[in-house]
């Protein structure tokens, strides 16, 4: 067909469905990144958080898996067996020797599962208590800090909602107990509190966890739940001001919407943030109460509570509380520095 | 001193005095809930010595009597009741006693933290991103996630068990020296990152390039100008110094076997002598609540652009 000037025909050839390699040119290059996508970005590219996290998790799974396979147990004493005398050759092994009865089965060419870290003095595997011991450490800083947010949320969002006379009495009261010494707070109530739980305690099925443990998670339920719920209260307050949400209700959206896409994943961020900087807090509550005595009930292991064991026979086996200890400040320091990694990257207003 | 200033002092304290008070009654009631009261412990004991022993020390009463006794003692007299373990002796007797040990103790740890945080946070300021600046950061990092008892056991180790330098006795001359040092390196390091980031703060002021411009002399901008204003932050920190070195001298008393009133309190708690625990804890309280209070107030004193609330 020829193709007239000025005519109105139409060049149909304009308007054939583009092709599939038609289309993908038209396309961004980039895909657009969320916001989730761009703090991980900015979080893997920070290579001392990058390495703190892979030391968490080496540890985590170690102290959830080794257990597993491990052939000795943490409350195992090995110089024991029903029905002898006590093998008084498995107390206080060094690292990699054997007890008599092994030393045995070694020369008659059998294989003997290494002590690494060798006995402590009433013969029990010393690496598999220091395991054991990180596992308790871990699981107690991170079910404290879940309460704390559990309890920060409830109290902090009441106070921001509802605002008024609600809030300036719970934030007097909020004010009072973030004055409190909670140290000797915590002193005082879990040296009491252990006593009166004993009693409530036997019989259910709390009883295996121990009621000191139990007694720290009720004091950090008290008492460090406050920071929380102000952080919360006072994003709540700031977040409700803001002209995208006065745009949000302008445009007729409910209030159930509001909170679901605008107050929630702003909030969200902070409190994630500060619930990693809660947990190496409470691990090192945690151990400052069981090398006082009053952290978990003996025979199970706590890395605290380790160090203190060890500090008897400090002068013949100060190994024994250098691992604890590394390994303490090991979970602190990387959670901590993770921590702060996670805000650099996670916290919009700190970038600007 | 403007009236927004004296109205804000007014409620700082106010708020010191309902803290103390509510120290003291958890302390109180937490104490009284205890099962078995504190004579459980002692052997072959007769219900007819029991009772005579609770109406020595006015544990018949009913709860509420001995609660405001237990109040007005203390505001009036600052009477805290006598140790029930240690016969005869009252409990602020006790305190004392073990007061004069830990005040030493804490004040040098503190003054030490004090100098050596600030000098350090400043020359890590001035040589931003060079080597020292590094080797500081790196140090102080390390030192603010090891908790106290584990840097007291560590020295122990290294310098009483292997190089055998000092004594492990803390009531014995030179003792106090490492028990000083394990207290004072967590505040040494915070007080060091705290000074580093205000003065690098300060330094980037226009005031600072002013001066500079018109000739002032470096050291007199460091020390004129850029240190005055940098150490406002560090007076934030006087309050919860305090607290660290008062908690952490619970367990470092205890490794160091050093005579002070945190090996009392631990053993105080061992033994369950309550009137003990409880002077304990409200003295130690006090001490906290109204350091705190001091460094709130002396902070917004300081600096007139802080906005009262």
């Amino acid at each position: 067909m020829k193709h007239k000037l000025f005519s109105m025909q139409v060049n149909l050839d304009d308007f054939i469905p583009a092709t599939e390699e038609e289309k993908a040119y038209m396309v961004q290059m980039r895909p657009s990144t969320t916001f989730f996508r761009d703090g991980v970005k900015r979080l893997v590219k920070n290579r001392v958080a990058l390495v703190s996290f892979i030391v968490i998790v080496l540890i985590t799974l170690s102290a959830i898996l080794i257990p597993i396979f491990w052939p000795y147990g943490y409350e195992q004493m090995l110089g024991v067996t029903p029905g002898k005398p006590v093998d008084a050759s498995y107390n206080n092994l060094s690292p990699l020797h054997y007890g008599a009865t092994e030393q045995a089965k070694i020369d008659a060419g059998e294989k003997v599962f290494p002590h690494l870290f060798g006995t402590d003095s009433s013969g029990r595997d010393y690496f598999i208590r220091v395991i054991y011991g990180t596992r308790i450490s871990l699981a107690v800083g991170f079910f404290a800090s879940i309460i704390v947010l559990i309890i920060g949320i409830l109290v902090g969002s009441i106070a921001g909602y509802i605002g008024g006379k609600v809030d300036l009495f719970i934030m007097r009261i909020v004010d009072i107990i973030y004055s409190l010494p909670d140290m000797l707070m915590v002193i005082l109530l879990a040296s009491v509190l252990r006593l009166t739980l004993d009693s409530a305690l036997a019989g259910t099925p709390l009883e295996k966890i121990g009621s000191n443990i139990i007694s720290l998670f009720i004091v950090f339920g008290l008492l460090y739940w406050v920071s929380m719920s102000r952080l919360i209260r006072g994003q709540i307050l700031s977040l409700r001001e803001q002209e995208y949400v006065l745009a949000a209700q302008a445009t007729g959206a409910k209030s159930n919407w509001i909170i679901r896409k605008h107050l929630i994943p702003n909030c969200i961020s902070v409190v994630i943030i500060s619930t990693a900087l809660q947990i190496p807090n409470a691990i090192f509550t945690e151990s400052y109460l069981s090398f006082l005595g009053l952290g978990v009930n003996a025979p199970m292991p706590s890395l605290g509570s380790l160090a203190a064991d060890a500090l008897n026979g400090i002068s013949s086996y100060a190994y024994r509380l250098v691992i604890p200890a590394i390994v303490i400040s090991l979970i602190v320091l990387s959670l901590n520095l993770f921590g702060d990694g996670l805000r650099d990257a996670f916290d919009p207003k700190l970038n600007a | 001193m403007n009236s927004k200033n004296i109205m804000y002092i007014v409620k700082r304290i106010l708020l010191a005095l309902l803290t103390v008070w509510v120290v003291i009654t958890i302390t109180f009631f937490v104490m009284h809930a205890v099962p078995g009261g504190p004579f459980l412990g002692e052997k072959a004991m007769s219900e007819a010595t029991i009772k005579a022993l609770e109406a020595k020390y006015g544990m018949d009463k009913p709860l509420m009597t001995q609660y405001f006794t237990y109040l007005k003692d203390i505001v009036t007299r600052f009477d805290f009741g006598p140790s029930i373990k240690q016969r005869g002796r009252m409990v602020i007797d006790v305190i004392a006693d073990g007061m004069q040990t830990s005040v030493k103790l804490g004040l040098i740890a503190a003054f030490i933290a004090l100098i050596t945080g600030v000098v350090l946070g400043a020359v890590a300021a001035l040589r931003r991103n060079r080597i020292i600046d590094k080797v500081i950061m790196v140090i102080t990092t390390a030192f603010v996630s090891m908790p106290s008892f584990i840097m007291g056991v560590l020295l122990l180790i290294a310098f009483v068990i292997r190089l055998k330098w000092l004594p492990g006795n803390g009531a014995t001359a030179g003792g106090l020296v490492l028990p000083i040092i394990t207290l004072s390196l967590y505040p040494m390091a915070y007080i060091t990152r705290l000074t580093r980031s205000s003065m690098l703060d300060v330094l980037g002021q226009d005031y600072i390039r002013t001066a500079k411009a018109k000739g002032v002399s470096k050291w007199k901008i460091i020390f004129g100008h850029a240190m005055k204003n940098s150490l406002i932050p560090v007076i934030t920190y006087f309050g919860p110094m305090i607290a660290y070195i008062v908690t952490g001298s619970i367990v470092v008393e205890q490794i160091f076997a050093v005579p002070g009133i945190g090996r009392f309190f631990v053993s105080s708690i061992i033994n369950r002598d309550y009137p003990m625990i409880m002077g304990t804890t409200i003295i130690l309280a006090i001490l906290i609540v109204v350091m705190n209070m001091v460094s709130d107030i002396l902070y917004k004193v300081v600096d007139p652009r802080i906005k009262l609330d």
